[in-house]
């Protein structure tokens, strides 16, 4: 946690120093970057330059040819991405981007404006591979690629966490996620990448999801959540793992398995199929739906997704069925069939229980859990008494990715206003397709830089504060695991009194399950407010 | 100094006209050759940087999705914001193209100190000024048209009696002429005045500015204060477009340095930031539908990569996983 208290941390300046940003060097302050990739975890899948060196030091063991390796990088680059070829040469600098990036309006650090951010690399491109910036040099707005050019790349574009608001305000697309997904990979060519990247990177390579839990793991942990639900409910769950046959594959980030409040998610996910009585199958191999090789390489992005296709064929299942993920959805959405497409032995999805076709999903087979809901909702499938979650008064907050990214905007609006009473939308531009960022995606939920994530999730926070202020809300929903966890944090330090829970958590609430107790508490075993109006009300008879 | 080099560079190629055409008398270079070589220069840059693009693969389905995806028939979907087929994404670059429609909604950001709150209000002066500069700006140009061809085709003489404003006396003021000097002006101003507009500008971010408004000034000075000729300029420019340059008339020195002028525009064009003008329409955020679950996207330099197989996995935990009971290929 900063040292800095939220009055402090709040007091921006958005005013730019005098001297140009080019004169300015990077200043690498603590707090705002991760720790350097080990050497263990590039090793592991084969990254370049893997080597013991810290983030911190002046030295960070390039090798000699470093700026050959880049430049030849971004050559390649150039032809094997339009998005970066032309988002390279057309940008007119009219800054409407600017005060869009969360990261600028939580730190005022005017390298954070994403217009800045893209010419950090553009004033490279410029003059390595323009006929201008080679006649008119620094006239043109180029440089030369140097240590601190390079270091001042690593520090910002390891500030930005892809979420792409500034995109939609800008006038030709120009999207700094993708600008930052090149400019990691090429920093991952010379081993410059982060740990709480390449760790988990190295993890989900070789025992399948990030947090690198091994399969008697896995097992053990949902077991401790089946009992869980049992005290709960009274309702005995029996789920399958790696079964052959199951109609569905159903796969979620690892996060969920781990640590509260993912797991009340995943709690509200085993409750939700055992209701159902959904044929379906956990994976312990295809164990992770979130994918942060994308983090690094669009390589090492579709050598960790191609488990999830792999292990739906192997197990011979119908279609695929995907948690509340944020990035994961991204990657679901965007690049998974073209990754390891076609799956043409799968089937187009249909829902066992509404017979509903997903169109939408004829090609990649694979469902987000919002829609499946929510179509079981559409279709009254599901007994709920939304008065189990009267005391919470919820707000939602759009993760990145499923909203700039996907246009999952409704579904899971839909889900909340069926299983809540209490639902505030926060403010108007911070909503939808102009959601904030909860400052910690990407790869940059460590610990370490935990004033730049607080920072970054100032604006969130903000709109998340308004409607506490105004309706008394006490509850951020959400529909990504990394959010479950960053949020939490964000809350805590900006908006006490704020806790977070996935939207199927909410949804498990409220639903009645066949044999189920009479419930006095929520997943989280807080009592339900007519258990608790209950209580209040013996206490004032002993009184 | 990031505004004043632009400022001497356009203010130095006003005085090589004066200099090479009122003192040097260099009126076959500066309406007749620079010209020609500045529209070549034009074409065939805008042509290879537009080819250039081309080359590059569009790997992946990426569009940036601002409204409600297409899911079920019961979700009122947003189909130009977020397009799931090819005409939506034509009326979606209709609508940027035309109508600056991301501009449209910006907003501006404050924090109110006292509260420590951030306010977001709708932000539209840069999506007027930008519309009323492009639009205005491809106006004056269709309507110079008329002094290009001859006979002047009717549609033509449409715009430009829709254009006309009031007649103060001859000639008749055009309204596009007024806006796109108000307008350049206004995003002129804006880049110096506005401190992080400023900040991230370059030299050539407020180049073609200048130049735009010089190009501009000389044209409407020439209308309207010196008067030329229009005839004798019509018989140039008919001459100029058909291939046979004739420079028997007096054209006046203005008319030289509005001329030089744009031929720098036309010449500097396909190097600089001014091909977003092209480059919007190969943007792939923006062109391309939301449809990548549907219908597979194809990368053109897809390759097999190093995966950890499942025979792998298996392979490091069998122990582990028949401890747990979990189903194994090989026991």
């Amino acid at each position: 946690m900063s040292n800095l208290k939220p009055d402090e941390l709040s007091r921006i300046n958005y005013t730019p120093p005098e001297e140009d940003w080019m004169a300015v060097p990077v200043q690498m302050r603590k707090g705002m970057y991760c720790h350097g990739a080990s050497e263990n975890s590039l090793t592991t899948v084969g990254f370049p330059n893997p080597r013991k060196w810290s983030s911190a030091d002046t030295d960070w063991k390039l090798p000699d040819n470093w700026q050959e390796i880049v430049l030849k990088g971004m050559a390649e680059r150039l032809e094997k991405y339009r998005s970066f070829h032309i988002f390279m040469d057309i940008c007119v600098r009219c800054g409407a981007c600017a005060d869009k990036c969360h990261f600028f309006l939580g730190t005022g650090d005017p390298k954070n404006m994403p217009v800045l951010r893209a010419e950090l690399l553009r004033s490279v491109y410029r003059r390595e591979f323009t006929t201008a910036g080679k006649i008119l040099g620094k006239l043109s707005g180029s440089r030369q690629l140097t240590e601190d050019v390079l270091k001042e790349w690593w520090y910002y574009f390891f500030q930005c966490t892809e979420c792409r608001r500034c995109s939609v305000f800008c006038p030709y697309g120009i999207d700094t996620a993708e600008i930052t997904m090149i400019a990691r990979e090429l920093l991952n060519l010379l081993g410059l990448n982060i740990e709480w990247i390449a760790g988990p990177v190295a993890n989900c390579y070789m025992k399948g999801n990030h947090l690198g839990l091994e399969p008697h793991t896995i097992t053990s942990s949902i077991d401790f959540l089946l009992d869980e639900i049992e005290e709960v409910t009274g309702v005995k769950i029996e789920p399958t793992f790696n079964r052959k046959g199951a109609e569905i594959l159903f796969v979620t980030p690892s996060g969920d398995l781990f640590a509260d409040p993912g797991t009340y998610t995943c709690m509200g996910y085993l409750m939700l199929f055992h209701q159902l009585g959904l044929d379906y199958t956990w994976s312990t191999y295809a164990s992770e739906g979130g994918n942060f090789g994308s983090f690094t390489s669009n390589e090492m992005g579709k050598r960790l997704n191609s488990k999830i296709y792999a292990e739906a064929k192997r197990l011979g299942v119908k279609w695929i069925l995907g948690g509340e993920c944020g990035h994961m959805w991204r990657v679901l959405n965007q690049y998974m069939d073209t990754w390891n497409g076609p799956a043409d032995f799968l089937q187009v999805p249909v829902s066992p229980i509404t017979g509903t076709v997903f169109e939408n999903a004829a090609s990649t087979k694979m469902v987000h859990i919002s829609e499946f809901t929510a179509d079981l909702l559409k279709h009254n499938k599901i007994e709920i008494d939304p008065s189990r979650n009267d005391h919470y008064k919820v707000t939602y907050h759009d993760s990145c990715n499923p909203s700039r990214g996907m246009g999952l905007l409704e579904e899971p609006r839909y889900i909340i206003k069926k299983v809540c009473n209490n639902f505030f939308e926060m403010p108007e531009n911070t909503i939808r397709e102009k959601t904030f960022c909860c400052g910690s995606g990407s790869g940059l939920n460590a610990s370490e830089d935990m004033e730049l994530r607080l920072r970054g999730g100032f604006p969130r926070a903000n709109a998340v504060k308004h409607v506490h202020d105004k309706h008394g809300v006490n509850m951020l929903s959400c529909i990504c695991a990394i959010d479950r966890a960053a949020l939490t944090t964000l809350m805590d330090y900006w908006v006490p009194g704020v806790k977070v829970i996935g939207v199927t958590e909410l949804l498990a609430n409220a639903m009645k399950m066949k044999g189920e107790n009479d419930r006095e508490t929520d997943l989280r075993g807080e009592p339900l407010s007519g258990a608790q109006d209950g209580e209040e009300k013996e206490d004032s008879e002993d009184a | 100094m990031k505004i004043l080099l632009p400022f001497l560079g356009v203010i130095g190629i006003v005085l090589v006209a004066f200099v090479g055409v009122g003192l040097l008398n260099l009126q076959y270079l500066f309406g007749v050759i620079i010209p020609y070589t500045a529209f070549a220069v034009f074409l065939a840059g805008v042509v290879l940087r537009i080819l250039k693009w081309g080359r590059s693969a569009v790997p992946f389905c990426i569009p940036t999705t601002v409204g409600q995806q297409k899911s079920f028939p019961w979700i009122k979907r947003n189909r130009f914001d977020n397009p799931s087929n090819n005409f939506e994404v034509i009326v979606r670059m209709a609508l940027e193209v035309l109508l600056f429609r991301s501009l449209f909604s910006n907003t501006s950001t404050a924090l109110k100190e006292d509260e420590r709150r951030l306010v977001h209000q709708s932000s539209k002066w840069l999506w007027l000024g930008g519309l009323a500069f492009h639009w205005s700006f491809f106006i004056v140009l269709l309507r110079h048209f008329r002094l290009f061809m001859d006979p002047v085709p009717a549609s033509l003489y449409l715009v430009e009696s829709m254009d006309g404003f009031v007649q103060l006396g001859v000639p008749v003021l055009y309204w596009t002429g007024l806006i796109l000097l108000i307008s350049v002006t206004y995003l002129f101003i804006r880049r110096v005045v506005i401190t992080n507009v400023r900040y991230i500008s370059l030299p050539n971010d407020h180049f073609p500015l200048l130049l735009v408004l010089f190009i501009a000034l000389t044209g409407l000075i020439m209308r309207y204060v010196l008067k030329v000729n229009v005839i004798s300029v019509k018989a140039f420019t008919v001459g100029l477009f058909s291939l046979k340059p004739n420079l028997t008339q007096d054209l006046g020195l203005i008319f030289y340095i509005h001329l030089l002028l744009v031929s720098v525009l036309l010449a500097y064009f396909p190097f600089s930031k001014l091909m977003h003008s092209a480059g919007v329409f190969l943007s792939p955020t923006r062109n391309m539908p939301n449809n990548s679950r549907r219908i597979r996207h194809i990368n053109p330099w897809n390759y097999p990569v190093k995966v950890h197989t499942y025979e792998e996995y298996e392979n490091d935990f069998r122990d582990k996983m028949k401890t747990v009971g979990l189903p194994l290929e090989k026991e």
